[in-house]
C-alpha cells in the first residue's frame, strides 16, 4: 500500500523568512529537541475551498516533559497531533486530500517528507496516541486483550503468548482489576474509565518515547477523569516519555503540563511555561479562555461566559490578527493594524511567546488591572 | 422451536391459499387428476381416495403426517407407499413429487453455489478495491459495471452470454447437466454461463454494498486506532475495515441465498437447465397443485434455514450479539 510517487503531497517548506515564528532561541543551531515541530502546516483542498486546519506551527518538546494544547473546537489540536503521527498521510486516500509542509522531527528525524511507510514503523513503536473516544476508538469485534497483542506485535517478533502476558501486564500496569480475565473481554464489556486504561495500555505497550492524549477524558464521568489524568502523569513519570495532552479545558492541564501551547485558528496564538501562561497570561483570547474557565470556588452562575462570538473560518481567515472580530482590544493598537498586519509571535521572556499587537507593557495592564480581579 | 412453527405457519397458509388463488374447486381438482372427460363416479372416488371430500383441517393433517410418516394409497387393486417425506403425487404425470424434486435439487444447487461463490468473491473484491480508491478509473469502471448489472434483466444477460459465447463463438456448447461426481469438468463447463450470468446481477449489487460499507468503516474511529498502531494499510483495510463492513453483507447474503430459487428459475429457463426452478415453471403451467405445493414448501423451507445460518454466522462475527 506504500508508493512514494505519491508523496508528492509534502510541499517544500516555505522560505524561512515567512515562517512565523522566526524567535532567535529556535533558530540558534542547538541541539534539536526530541520533538520538533516547526512551521507545520497542514491544508485539506475542499470543494468549498483550501481548509486552513494547521497554519504555520511551531513548538518543541522534550522527554520527559508534558505540552499541553488548548483551544476551542476547530482550532487545530486533533489535526496538529494526527500530523505529528503520520496519520493524514497513512493511506493512499488521505495522501490525495492533504497538503502538508513545514517539518516534523522526531528525535532528529523528519517525518514530513519521509516515507509513509518509514512513519508507519515509528507509529506505535517510538510515538503512540490515545483518542477521546475510547469506546469507538476500540473495535467493537475484537477483544481488548487481542487488540493490544496485535499493538505489540506489529513491532515486535514474539508469539501469541508472550504478547498475551505483554497485554495482561499491561492492563494491570493501568489499573485493571483480573487483567487475566478481563484481557478476553471485548470493550463493550468494559465501562468508559476501563475501556480509556485499556487504550492507554494499548499505547504504552511498546514503551513509546511520545505518547499524545487527544482529549483523553472527554468522553468520561468527571470523577473517573482525574484518575485517568493521574494515571498518565504516573506513566509518564515512570517511563519518562515526552506527552502531549491535548484539550478543550485550560484547568485539565494547568497542573498536568510543563509548557502551554494555546491555538486560535490553527496558528498559536501564545506559549511558553505552563504557570507562565495560566498565570501571567499575554493574549486576550487566553484571558477569554481563562474566563470561560468552570472553577471551583466560584459560584456556578458568576462563571464567566465563554469567549464570545464563534470561531474563524478556516478558509477565509481574517486579515490580520484571525482573533480581531471577536477581540474586545482590537481598537487599541494604532492605524487599524490588527486587521491589516498579522500579528508575529514574540517573546516576552522565560521563554513566553505570544502574538498581539498591543504593547506588552498595556498586556500587562489589562491583566492585572481588568481581568486578573475578575478571575 | 420457533423456527417449526413458522414453517408449519408458512405451509399452512400455502396449503389453503394456493387453490384459492388458482380459483379451483376439489371437482375441478378431481378432475385434472383424471385427465379427459371424467364421468361424476370417477370424480368422487378420485375425491375419495386423495382425500378431496374431508374438511380441509383433515386434509392439511394429513398432508402433515405425509410429510413426516408417509402415507398408503390404497387405488383399486394396487396400494402404493408414498414415502417420507410425502407430498403426495403430481396431478399430471401421477408421479411422486418428492423423489422429481429430489432428482432436480442438484442441479439447481450446483447452480446456486457456484453462483453464489462466485458473487460473493468478486462482489466483495470490487467493492474493497473501490473503497480504497474512490473516484479512481478503477472505481468508476466498476461501479458503471456495476450499475449495468443491477438493471439489466437476467433474460437479457443470459441470452446475450448465450448468443456469444454458445452460437457466436462455441467456447461454452449447450449440454445438459453432467452430475459433479461423473465429470467434474464437464459440470462445471456446462454451468459456467449459468452461473456467470445468476452471479452478474448479484455481484453487482455485492459491490455496491461492499463499497458503500467499507468506506464507511474506513471513516470510523477504531480505523484511525488501527493505523496509529503502525499496522500495514492492507492489515488495516482487511483485518479491521472489511470485518466490520462484512457484517451487513452476510445478512443480505443470506436473504438472498434464500430467495435465490427465484434467480435460478429464470436462469434455469434461459440455459435450459432442468433444475428445481424449471420443475416450479412447468408445475406452475401445468397447475398441477400438488407440485406447486411441494416447490413452495422446498422454497419456503430454504429461506427459515438461511435465516438461521445467517443468526449464528451473526452472532459469530459479532461479539455483542452473542452476549444479548
Ligand atoms: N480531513 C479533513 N478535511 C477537511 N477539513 C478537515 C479535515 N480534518 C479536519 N478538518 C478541519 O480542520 C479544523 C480543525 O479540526 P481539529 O479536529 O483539529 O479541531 P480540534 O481543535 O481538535 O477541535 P475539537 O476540540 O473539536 O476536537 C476543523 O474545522 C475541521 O473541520
Ligand atoms: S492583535 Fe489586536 S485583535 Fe489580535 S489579540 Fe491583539 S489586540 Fe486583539
Ligand atoms: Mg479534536
Amino acid at each position: 500500500m506504500t508508493d512514494s510517487s505519491e508523496d508528492r503531497t509534502a510541499v517544500p517548506s516555505q522560505s524561512a523568512a515567512a515562517g512565523s515564528a522566526a524567535a532567535p532561541t529556535e533558530a540558534a543551531p542547538e541541539r534539536d529537541a526530541f520533538l520538533q515541530v516547526r512551521d507545520l502546516k497542514v491544508h485539506f483542498p475542499t470543494d468549498d475551498g483550501l481548509v486552513k486546519s494547521v497554519d504555520g506551527l511551531t513548538f518543541s518538546l522534550e522527554k520527559g516533559k508534558t505540552l499541553g494544547i488548548v483551544g476551542e473546537s476547530g482550532s487545530g489540536k486533533s489535526v496538529t497531533s494526527l500530523a505529528v503521527m503520520g496519520l493524514h498521510r497513512a493511506s493512499r486516500q488521505q495522501r490525495s486530500k492533504v497538503r502538508m509542509s513545514g517539518e516534523i522531527r522526531l528525535d532528529g528525524k523528519e517525518l514530513v517528507s519521509a516515507d509513509p511507510d518509514e512513519v508507519r514503523r515509528l507509529r506505535g513503536r517510538r510515538m503512540a496516541m490515545i483518542f477521546q473516544d475510547p469506546l469507538s476508538a476500540l473495535h467493537p469485534f475484537y477483544s481488548v486483550g487481542s487488540q493490544i497483542v496485535e499493538a505489540y506485535r506489529v513491532h515486535n517478533d514474539v508469539d501469541k503468548k508472550t504478547a498475551r502476558k505483554r497485554a495482561i501486564e499491561m492492563l494491570d500496569r493501568v489499573g485493571i482489576p483480573q487483567p487475566d480475565k478481563r484481557v478476553d473481554d471485548h470493550p463493550h464489556q468494559f465501562s468508559g474509565g476501563m475501556r480509556q486504561r485499556a487504550m492507554i495500555a494499548m499505547a504504552l505497550v511498546n514503551n513509546p518515547e511520545l505518547l499524545i492524549a487527544d482529549e483523553p477524558t472527554t468522553a468520561l464521568d468527571v470523577t473517573v477523569q482525574a484518575q485517568i489524568l493521574d494515571l498518565i502523569r504516573d506513566l509518564q513519570k515512570e517511563f519518562g516519555s515526552a506527552v502531549i495532552i491535548i484539550t478543550h479545558d485550560l484547568g485539565v492541564v494547568a497542573e498536568l503540563a510543563d509548557d502551554l501551547l494555546v491555538m486560535y485558528g490553527g496558528r498559536c496564538i501564545e506559549r511558553g511555561p505552563a504557570e507562565k501562561v495560566f498565570y501571567e497570561p499575554q493574549h486576550p483570547y487566553t484571558w477569554g479562555l481563562l474566563g470561560s474557565m468552570p472553577r471551583i470556588d466560584r459560584d456556578q452562575t458568576e462563571r464567566l461566559i465563554p469567549v464570545k462570538g464563534s470561531p474563524p473560518s478556516l478558509i477565509n481567515v481574517p486579515s490580520g490578527c484571525a482573533f480581531n472580530p471577536r477581540c474586545p482590544y482590537a481598537d487599541v493598537p494604532k492605524d487599524n493594524l490588527t486587521r491589516t498586519v498579522r500579528p508575529e509571535l514574540r517573546e516576552a521572556g522565560g521563554g513566553h511567546y505570544s502574538a498581539c499587537h498591543m504593547a506588552p507593557e498595556e498586556r500587562q495592564r489589562i491583566w492585572t488591572e481588568e481581568i486578573a480581579p475578575k478571575l | 422451536m420457533v423456527l417449526l412453527l413458522i414453517v408449519s405457519a408458512v405451509t399452512f397458509g400455502i396449503f389453503f391459499l394456493l387453490p384459492k388463488l388458482a380459483g379451483q374447486s376439489t371437482d375441478q381438482l378431481a378432475q385434472q387428476y383424471i385427465g379427459k372427460a371424467p364421468t361424476p363416479a370417477d370424480i368422487a372416488a378420485v375425491k375419495k381416495n386423495l382425500g378431496l371430500d374431508k374438511p380441509v383441517y383433515e386434509q392439511y393433517w394429513d398432508f402433515l403426517k405425509g410429510i413426516f410418516v408417509g402415507v398408503d394409497y390404497k387405488f383399486g387393486p394396487e396400494a402404493a407407499k408414498c414415502h417420507v417425506p410425502c407430498f403426495g403425487y403430481s396431478f399430471k404425470t401421477h408421479i411422486e413429487v418428492w423423489p422429481e424434486i429430489q432428482s432436480r435439487l442438484p442441479v439447481t444447487l450446483s447452480l446456486a453455489a457456484g453462483a453464489a461463490v462466485l458473487w460473493v468473491v468478486s462482489g466483495v473484491a470490487t467493492g474493497v478495491l473501490s473503497a480504497l480508491r474512490p473516484g479512481s478509473i478503477f472505481d468508476r469502471m466498476a461501479m458503471g459495471i456495476a450499475l449495468a448489472g443491477v438493471s439489466l434483466p437476467m433474460f437479457f444477460t443470459g441470452a446475450l452470454a448465450l448468443a456469444l459465447f454458445t452460437y457466436q463463438w462455441p467456447i461454452f456448447e449447450r449440454s445438459d447437466y453432467v452430475p459433479l461426481l461423473d465429470d467434474p469438468f464437464l459440470w462445471a463447463r456446462t454451468l459456467v454461463l449459468p452461473w456467470v450470468t445468476l452471479a452478474f446481477l448479484y455481484s453487482a449489487l455485492y459491490a455496491r454494498l461492499t463499497r458503500a460499507g467499507m468506506l464507511e468503516t474506513l471513516s470510523e474511529d477504531y480505523i484511525r486506532t488501527a493505523r496509529a498502531k503502525g499496522l500495514r494499510e492492507r492489515k488495516v483495510v482487511v483485518r479491521h475495515g472489511l470485518r466490520a463492513a462484512l457484517t451487513p453483507i452476510i445478512t443480505v447474503f443470506g436473504m438472498d441465498l434464500g430467495l435465490l430459487l427465484g434467480g435460478a428459475l429464470i436462469t434455469e429457463q434461459v440455459f435450459s437447465l432442468k433444475g428445481v426452478g424449471a420443475f416450479a415453471v412447468e408445475a406452475i403451467n401445468a397447475n398441477d397443485l400438488p407440485n406447486i405445493l411441494g416447490v413452495t414448501l422446498l422454497a419456503a423451507f430454504f429461506i427459515v434455514m438461511c435465516n438461521l445460518v445467517v443468526d449464528v454466522l451473526y452472532a459469530a462475527v459479532d461479539p455483542r450479539v452473542r452476549l444479548s
